[in-house]
């Protein structure tokens, strides 16, 4: 098995925030922590879209390279997971994380942060599995019980991938042909040049699009 | 009398080695590796009982459930 990965389609995310909803309901989140969270760009403006951000359990993790008392692992399907009896609640992991993924309920009157709260890929913790004590720590582990993240399998418009990298790529690249090829898509995706770049000269890169020359020396891979 | 101080002797004793036998609260840290419990894999528990393949194999059909395409056509 690859590693597990989430991937948003930012051309069906329609902002309802159900996979916030169903996220804090099926965890049993606290108030003040959004493990996952609905981002808008350009909000109000023509072009404007909507993606759902939230841990996306990197292979080269910031957090854990970050964590003062190393309380992050990487479980053997790619979840970046973390011992909440091994946290300090400093904060580093939020300051090092690109996506804002780490959470940190307020218990004090002082502004006191508590250990931290992340998504889990709905994997749970290092207590026993589906146990009450994981389950008070860090969520239902659903990947246990053979189910993916609760927050993409609800989706209602299959924005929200979630899955072995492999198999969510391909959906994602059999839908982005099959729009192309209906013509109900004329360009690439939107983030695919800045993903993997534009050639030179060429209008239009991406799937279902005329092949583009290949690019001088020098140009971005 | 002679009992008392060694009744006295041991107590004293006692008292001094009690710290000896206290456990190390320091954590032995191996900086860059995971200092924390270990975890199962998902396929450990029920209903998998440790079946790997049956567990990928529902992954995997429940990853293609997010495929629409695939249903509808």
């Amino acid at each position: 098995m690859a590693r597990m990965k989430f991937l948003c389609d930012a051309e069906r995310c329609i902002e309802c925030n159900g996979c916030v909803t169903a996220c804090k309901q099926e965890h049993d989140v606290p108030w003040g922590v959004n493990r996952r969270r609905v981002v808008t760009l350009n909000d109000g403006q023509p072009g404007q879209r909507a993606i759902s951000v939230a841990c996306m359990h990197c292979s080269d993790a910031p957090c854990m390279a970050v964590c003062p008392v190393d309380c992050f692992y990487h479980t053997e399907e790619g979840v970046v997971l973390h011992d909440k009896d091994l946290c300090i609640g400093c904060g580093y992991c939020f300051y090092a994380c690109p996506f804002g993924a780490p959470q940190f309920p307020q218990q004090g009157a002082f502004g006191v942060r508590g250990k931290m709260d992340k998504c889990t890929f709905c994997a749970g913790g290092p207590e026993k599995d589906q146990s009450p004590e994981e389950f008070a720590k860090y969520g239902r582990n659903r990947l246990s019980e053979g189910k993916l993240p609760v927050c993409a399998e609800m989706c209602s418009t299959k924005a929200l991938l979630a899955g072995d990298g492999n198999v969510i790529s391909d959906i994602y690249r059999n839908r982005v042909t099959m729009r192309a090829a209906r013509g109900t898509k004329s360009g690439p995706p939107w983030g695919w040049d800045t993903a993997y770049g534009q050639a030179q000269g060429a209008a239009v890169t991406g799937p279902g699009a005329t092949p583009a020359p290949a690019p001088a020396s020098g140009g971005k891979s | 009398m002679k009992s008392l101080a060694v009744v006295a002797v041991a107590a004293v004793v006692a008292l001094g080695l009690a710290a000896c036998s206290e456990r190390p609260q320091v954590v032995n840290y191996k900086q860059g590796t995971y200092q924390g419990k270990p975890d199962t894999p998902p396929y450990q528990n029920p209903p998998y009982n440790g079946d790997k393949a049956a567990w990928e194999r529902a992954m995997a059909t429940r990853a293609q459930n997010q495929n629409e395409y695939k249903r509808t056509n």
